[in-house]
């Protein structure tokens, strides 16, 4: 019997040479290397955005899904890392992604009319190798378009960015890549934060519309699933004074772009006190 | 002090076989001439054996079976020579153009380099085979010598200093290029090889054949002195090839781009150097049917040749065949010639091999040569208008930008920059939403876009911008930040597929002043 077993594998082992080297042995998981995203609650959570994994970002327009991803940029680009975004929809805004801190020159943009063309140029980007971080943005596309990608083009995709030091980030509306995702999270807004010039009692935005601003918004982040090694979360817990939220989930606040004093987009904007017709 | 030179035996032949190196071990010949009236002009060794002679012509030589004809082409002679010379320059910087099959290369210098001149001669060899060249080398401390010995005898030849009229004696006085009357006197005179003509009394030659018998008998001996003659370093690398046949089609075509990038290469390679640009021009087919294409507008009573030319700038300097194959090839897919190719001519701009120095700290990035072959094909799947790094514009037009070539950096000031705290950010409506705003005491109140409605329940302006009013499209905009709830979250119908909506959002919208209606530029997300 031993010998038959031995034999079976050996004869095996021989036909698929060439295609897939010792495929009887055991490959140990490797431990994920992640990369933090400049978001506090959300590199506490997770501890990073895994390289070499394919990260799925959820939720419905206004959930804060482009300042999660703006934030990831800036990250990487800071670090002089080439990054690339495919934009599905070519919604992106140059102006917000600097503001942001997105070096714009580390930054390929591929824009894209439809779904077909946002997957191909994935797919080649993917194969092309040495990205730190590789966008998809698909954010924008309607629900059931995006449901039609069969989950073999998800897997290629996770197959593709193993093994490398790239960080795969997906945004769509709702979870589709299944099992294919190291991690998935769903974002959903909260409140908008606005900030006035004028007494708090008298506040009417509606009275004064140009004595608002807004300041920005709370977003919830809620992880539905992380494959990510718990080791690599609690070393950045060791890291991390404080830890303010609790659960699964966590808010995390944005900046509305008025506040960066380093923008100058705005400087030559005057309040218009008169009324449209 | 020692010489080496090469000499190229049937280099009308090599200059053909070089561009299809399949023919090296077939029997060829050269037809040149009048069509009709062509002629033999040269023929491969095996082609002679067959029983082909020169002059015959090719109705002549089609009668023999396993020939190959070809037509005599000028362009790749003057290729071949040039890639002549680069090979005596990849090994010394001095170099004489002796003749269009026949260089000579100064060695002093070059023992340190390669200790002994059998060394020189196989290398010479060796780098001649890369080029898709079959050499004779001779190497001698007498130029004359040298150069005689690389013609008359085959391979590697290497004369010791003094030995120069002994090697040389068995070889044909033709070698010596004789004036035809002098050589008949000679051979009336029953005086065949150098040896016979070193025989001879010098006095009694010179006063039968004159200058040229002198010239002849030191050439025998070995003994002619004369100095190198340099050639000034060549800075173009051209290659050519005219087609029996037109191509049409890109799978033949990119079959011969491969062989002349491949000839291309080899020739930058022995200068050390790489290409930053490739220029690609094709003479395309005089169609009957569509004259009007390649009409030059002038009165020449025939349709002017078509002529397609692409340059390919490389954003690094490469010397790799395949990869500018490959980049070569998505070009002529986006942008294919309108007609079918007569001739194709090649050409690189030269430029000086890149030298990156890599840091143990550097994050990794994309192999240059690697992302520009990505960059090709998706420019070939979104446009070229598509894919860039964005660069705002120094303008206040709200959101104003261009799309430039991506060249990332490497810059060690990048890293560790302080980036900012998540800002919100913002997709854009490209192009901007039409709204439709109810206003409220001059303030919107209520906004319908997209099939949605919804209430206002914060709102924040206007800010107001306006500009390049000096200009043809000057801009006044009002904006607004508005959070709307939309009550009912209906589908929004956009080309017939349903997509939900959120309950609340933060959207920015602008009345144009200009235009007199509602826009809306993008969402806060």
């Amino acid at each position: 019997m031993a010998q038959n077993l031995a034999a079976l594998r050996a004869k095996i082992e021989f036909d698929l040479r060439g295609r897939a080297s010792a495929p009887f042995d055991y490959h140990e998981r490797k431990f994920a290397e992640t990369a933090y995203i400049g978001i506090p609650e959300i590199d506490y959570w997770t501890g990073g955005l895994p390289r070499g994994g394919f990260t799925e970002i959820c939720g419905l327009p206004c959930s804060g899904r482009t300042s999660f991803l703006l934030s990831a940029l800036a990250s990487r680009t800071a670090h002089a890392e080439v990054c690339v975004l495919v934009d599905g929809s070519d919604n992106f805004d140059p102006h917000s992604a600097q503001a942001a801190g997105v070096e714009l020159k580390q930054l390929l943009w591929v824009r894209c009319r439809n779904i077909d063309q946002a997957l191909r140029a994935t797919d080649l980007l993917l194969q092309g190798r040495g990205f730190g971080l590789i966008a998809l943005d698909l954010g924008d596309m309607p629900p059931q378009t995006v449901r039609h990608v069969p989950l073999n083009a998800w897997f290629r995709f996770r197959r593709s960015v193993e093994n490398t030091q790239t960080i795969f980030v997906v945004l769509d509306q709702e979870p589709n890549a299944k099992t294919c995702a190291s991690l998935v999270l769903r974002l959903g807004s909260e409140a908008a934060r606005w900030s006035t010039t004028i007494e708090t009692h008298t506040a009417d935005s509606f009275v004064h519309p140009s004595a608002w601003l807004l300041d920005g918004v709370d977003v919830r982040a809620e992880v539905l699933r992380s494959r990510i090694q718990q080791a690599a979360v609690e070393g950045f817990h060791r890291g991390f004074a404080s830890a303010s939220i609790g659960g699964d989930t966590g808010i995390f606040e944005t900046k509305a772009i008025w506040n960066d004093p380093g923008n100058l987009l705005f400087e030559s904007k005057s309040k218009g006190l008169k009324k449209q017709g | 002090m020692a010489f080496a030179s090469i000499y190229v035996p049937h280099f009308l032949v090599q200059s053909v076989v070089r561009a299809e190196p399949a023919l090296r071990e077939r029997a060829v010949v050269l037809v040149d001439g009048n069509p009709l009236l062509e002629k033999v002009v040269a023929m491969s060794d095996a082609a002679a054996r067959a029983g082909i002679q020169l002059n015959m012509t090719k109705s002549q030589a089609t009668q023999f079976s396993g020939i190959e004809i070809r037509s005599r082409s000028r362009a790749q002679e003057k290729a071949t020579h040039a890639a002549l010379l680069d090979l005596g320059w990849s090994v010394s910087p001095r170099v004489e153009d002796t003749a269009l099959d026949t260089i000579v290369l100064d060695l002093a210098g070059l023992a340190s380099l390669f200790h002994a001149d059998e060394n020189i001669a196989d290398e010479l060899l060796r780098r001649a085979a890369t080029l898709g060249l079959l050499v004779n080398v001779a190497i001698s401390s007498n130029l004359e010598a040298a150069t005689h010995a690389a013609r008359g005898f085959p391979g590697v030849t290497i004369i010791s200093p003094g030995e120069e009229a002994q090697r040389l004696g068995c070889m044909p006085i033709g070698v010596l290029s004789p004036s035809l009357e002098v050589l008949e006197t000679l051979e009336r005179w029953g005086v065949r090889t150098c040896a016979e003509l070193a025989a001879l009394p010098l006095l009694q030659l010179s006063e039968r054949l004159g200058q040229e018998g002198v010239r002849l008998h030191e050439l025998a001996r070995g003994a002619s002195r004369r100095s190198l003659v340099l050639a000034e370093p060549l800075i173009c690398f051209e290659e050519e090839m005219p087609l029996d046949y037109a191509v049409a089609e890109l799978e033949p075509l990119a079959f011969l781009l491969g062989r002349l990038l491949d000839q291309l290469c080899a020739r930058l390679t022995a200068r050390s150097l790489a290409a930053s640009a490739i220029r690609l021009r094709f003479d395309l087919e005089r169609s009957s049917e569509n004259n009007s294409q390649f009409l030059d507008g002038k009165s020449s009573g025939e349709p002017a040749l078509g002529v397609y030319e692409k340059v390919l700038n490389l954003p690094v300097p490469m010397r790799n065949s395949k990869m500018l194959l490959r980049l070569l090839r998505l070009q002529l897919q986006a942008n294919p010639p309108k007609a079918s190719i007569v001739k194709i001519y090649l050409a690189a701009d030269p430029a000086r091999q890149r030298f990156a120095q890599g840091g143990l700290f550097l994050p990794s990035s994309p192999d240059p040569e690697k992302l520009e072959l990505t960059i090709a094909r998706l420019t070939n799947l979104v446009g070229d208008s598509h894919i860039g790094s964005p660069e705002l514009v120094d303008t206040h037009r709200p959101g104003e930008f261009r799309m430039n070539r991506f060249t990332p950096s490497r810059d060690e000031s990048l890293k560790n920059r302080k980036s900012s705290k998540p800002a919100t950010g913002l997709r854009a409506f490209r192009p901007s939403l039409p709204l439709k705003v109810e206003l409220r005491e001059g303030y919107p109140a209520r906004i319908s876009f997209r099939g949605m409605r919804g209430e206002v329940v914060a709102a924040s302006g206007p800010w107001r911008t306006s500009g390049d009013w000096w200009q043809e499209d000057p801009w006044q905009h009002d904006e607004w930040d508005l959070e709307i709830h939309f009550r009912f979250s209906p589908a929004i119908h956009l080309e017939h597929i349903s997509t939900p909506c959120p309950q609340r959002g933060l959207y920015r919208i602008f009345y144009d002043s200009l235009r007199g209606n509602w826009f809306m530029r993008g969402i806060y997300d």
